[in-house]
């Protein structure tokens, strides 16, 4: 793994060696790598159900795997990316490892809760990875009730527990990062001092803290339900199945800013650096992610449009889901406004900021489309839908995340990574991202129905584009874990700051000491002022 | 670990390194608590939502089978809980004081009386497991038709589920207690530092907030229709 050998000064990789100094660790920075490690097993686990699922669908008839393996391999697919990549992907890597950094703290407020939130992904991931093993789940990451608790015949108790326990990694995540914000900022770190990245992953905190529990008593429920037929979502019995929706989608709307606010902050630092400009309504992008955590508390009927569920009700949460496109639609703007008349850089992670700008915003227009009552009737459950979100969670969060890994990337290992694959990949990942997903908003507007391995032949052509797209996009995911690992080796020695950065992890050696300073300090300028860091040297750019 | 830090602190064996001083750490240490019961809030109120659902759809057999439930034991069993809050507070006043004897005294009678709440529960568990009125298959309430039989079961999950789940979170109480009262007695808190005890209290005082909340909804509303 990260043994780059870094001569001489000591620093949080070379303090202490062997496999107990990392795995009873409660350094920050080291518990973040064990998350980087463990959610990039889960994306590759995930990629390869979607590498199964897009063979699949390379022709009409269903003749690459049975209707019920297809079942599961969408649904794994769902829960591998969902609550064991993207949940935990940014804020448990990259927060974990630069949020105290970045307001100048030693590390979190609770560093052994922090190691145990680890553990507890990876029980949890092991729980699911059990289920997956043994035979796998046909649900639907959704756990739609009866079917969950009454008719599948697949490993849902297995499954949902390895959520429910993953669940608990998150709220301490949260737990941890809103305490640490509040208590230990250096001297001079005001809150409208804080990078955005820090105000963007306190929002996110929140919503883990909220959240986060009432799916887990909704799984707890589920899972009563499945073994004792106690029946709560049972209609024989007398329950309501939509209670289950309601319960679930009330943490898991919330859930997709989980996994997009801190992709929002990563770009917000990004925008900011390569072109060498404060963000521009730097109040108004912290108070929008506030915005958004408290909106999208609001707007979870939205996923409820065809189910029952009043026709007052729904207009209610269609017009609050308008409401929650504007705290998003200020950043966009907000990042916009800051590139005019910078000097701006084209250096790899810029180039994953655009990627994320574009990409979300196309995904958050059609999210616009879909909590449109009318439209939403004509499209929900198909190919439509699975493009939005694939547009913000791939487009968005994936692109935030890779942008974000390679600009820390010399903070967290000390070497640069090269610059011209990266460039290539970044390439590379963006056109495949678009020739998969593009034809998808097309299929489902025509009426190609979601979690369907056999369709008419007329949509064969834009599923083989899809495919095309889902190759090129694989090639350009694994350009990046090999010349990462690579660089731990022959990647150029980085500086302290190589990006001319102006957040507090640039003033400390790449990588890092144990502690994170070698003093502590004391903030004297807003986020973004750069007349602090010039006429230092800057080498890519 | 930490070999050559520049900030490791030799004040006070209980400051950890993160932290520059002890008002800061404790300050920490509370709003984490309070973050966490906030988050216990969010639990018990997913439970609640469905409680005040079925409730709602179905009043009339739900009167009924709440009625089936014995209220003196109830009451009895909320007035330990209480007492059990007082003398918790009695625990933590001590540990401000820092009167190491009283600190474990009021925390063993907080045992004590956290033990008969629990205790008291088994037994009335037990007493529906004899009336048949545990959900499955040899579920039954004496004098419904079949359907409303299911609608009475429904009440009875959630109760089992709710006073469930409350006595988890009673037992975790009780396994902190008993942690509490060997640092205790090892001497580990005093005027200065007594964080745990205090944070110990606040779970506590929850625990008992949530049954203030279940005795009503499952025991007294709509007793007066029994009939
Ligand atoms: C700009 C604000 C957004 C709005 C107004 C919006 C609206 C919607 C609506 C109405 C649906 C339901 C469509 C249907 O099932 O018929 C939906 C589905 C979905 N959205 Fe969004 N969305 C927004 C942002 C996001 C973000 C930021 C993410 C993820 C990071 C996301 C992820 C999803 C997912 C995963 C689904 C599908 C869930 C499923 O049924 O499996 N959305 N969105
Ligand atoms: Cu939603």
């Amino acid at each position: 793994m990260i043994t780059a050998a870094v001569p001489e000064r000591e620093n949080y990789l070379n303090n202490a060696y062997g496999i107990k100094s990392w795995l009873l660790t409660r350094d920050h920075k080291r518990i973040g790598l064990l998350y980087l490690f463990t959610v990039t097993l889960f994306f590759f686990l995930g990629g390869a159900f979607a590498t199964m699922i897009r063979i699949e669908l390379l022709t009409p008839q269903g003749n690459f795997v049975s209707s019920e393996t297809y079942n599961k391999l969408f649904t794994m697919h769902g829960v591998a990316m969902i609550f064991f990549f993207l949940i935990p992907a940014i804020p448990a890597t990259l927060g974990n490892f630069f949020l105290p950094m970045m307001i100048g703290a030693r590390d979190l407020a609770f560093p052994r809760i922090n190691l145990l939130s680890w553990y507890l992904l990876v029980i949890g991931g092991l729980f699911s990875l059990f289920a997956m093993l043994a035979g796998g789940v046909d649900t639907g990451w959704t756990f739609y009730t009866p079917y969950s608790t009454t008719y599948s015949n697949s490993w849902v108790i297995a499954t949902a527990l390895g959520i429910f326990i993953s669940g608990f990694s998150s709220i301490l995540t949260g737990l941890n990062f809103i305490v640490t914000v509040h208590r230990m900022r250096a001297p001079g770190m005001t809150w409208m001092r804080m990078p955005l990245f820090v105000w963007s992953h306190y929002a996110t905190a929140l919503i883990q803290v909220l959240g986060t529990p009432v799916v887990a008593v909704t799984i707890i429920l589920l899972f009563c339900e499945r073994v004792f037929h106690i029946g709560i979502f049972d209609p024989t019995l007398g329950g309501d199945p939509v209670l289950f929706q309601h319960m679930f989608w009330f943490y898991s709307h919330p859930a997709v800013y989980i996994m997009i606010l801190p992709a929002m902050g990563i770009v917000s630092e990004l925008v900011s650096v390569f072109s060498r400009k404060p963000v521009f309504g730097y109040q108004f992008v912290a108070y929008a992610s506030m915005a958004i955590a408290v909106l999208g508390f609001l707007v979870w009927g939205h996923h409820l449009f065809v189910s029952t569920q009043s026709v007052y009700a729904a207009l209610v949460f269609s017009f609050l889901s308008y409401f929650v496109a504007i705290p998003s639609a200020i950043k966009v703007f907000n990042w916009t406004a800051t590139l005019y008349k910078g000097s701006i850089s084209f250096a790899t992670p810029m180039l994953y900021a655009f990627g994320f700008i574009g990409l979300f915003t196309i995904g958050g227009l059609t999210g616009l489309f879909v909590a449109a009552l009318g439209f939403d009737v004509h499209v929900t459950d198909t190919y439509f839908v699975v493009a939005h979100f694939h547009y913000i969670m791939v487009g968005g969060t994936i692109m935030a995340y890779l942008g974000g890994l390679h600009y820390w990337w010399p903070k967290i290992t000390g070497r640069m990574y090269p610059e011209g694959w990266a460039k290539l990949s970044a390439l590379i990942i963006f056109l495949g991202f678009n020739l998969t997903f593009f034809p998808q908003f097309i299929l489902g507007y025509l009426g190609m129905p979601r979690r369907y391995h056999v369709y008419p032949d007329e949509f064969q052509v834009l599923h083989v584009l899809s495919t095309a797209g889902a190759s090129v996009l694989a090639v350009g995911y694994l350009m990046p874990m090999i010349y990462f690992i690579w660089s731990l080796r022959y990647g150029k020695v980085a500086s302290a700051n190589p990006w001319g950065a102006t957040g507090l992890e640039w003033q400390t050696p790449s990588p890092p000491p144990v502690h994170n300073f070698d003093v502590t300090p004391i903030v004297t300028h807003d986020a973004y002022d750069y007349s602090t860091v010039i006429g230092q040297e800057v080498e890519v750019g | 670990m930490p070999a050559n830090d520049a900030h490791a602190h030799a004040e006070s064996p209980a400051l950890r390194v993160q932290f520059d001083t002890e008002a800061q750490q404790k300050d920490a240490s509370t709003l984490g608590m309070w973050l966490f019961l906030i988050t216990e809030v969010m639990f018990f109120g997913g439970m609640f939502l469905v409680y005040t659902v079925y409730r709602n759809a179905y009043p009339g057999i739900f009167a009924i089978a709440s009625s089936s439930l014995d209220v003196y034991i109830g009451a009895a069993n909320t007035v330990v809980l209480l007492c059990s809050s007082f003398t918790m507070v009695l625990a933590v006043r001590a540990a401000q004081l820092g009167q190491r004897k009283a600190i474990i005294l009021f925390l063993i009678l907080t045992l004590i009386l956290g033990g008969i709440f629990l205790g008291v529960k088994a037994y009335e568990w037990n007493e529906k497991f004899q009336e048949h009125h545990v959900p499955g298959s040899s579920f039954h309430f004496e004098g419904m038709q079949p359907d409303e039989q299911a609608h009475a079961q429904l009440f009875f999950s959630l109760y089992f589920a709710m006073t469930g789940l409350h006595a988890l979170h009673m037992v975790i109480g009780v396994g902190m207690l008993l942690f509490l009262i060997r640092q205790a007695q090892k001497g580990r808190y005093s005027a200065e530092y007594m964080t745990p005890v205090d944070l110990g209290g606040l779970y506590w005082h929850f625990v008992d907030i949530i049954w203030i909340f279940l005795f009503p909804l499952l025991y007294l509303i709509d007793r007066h229709l029994k009939g």
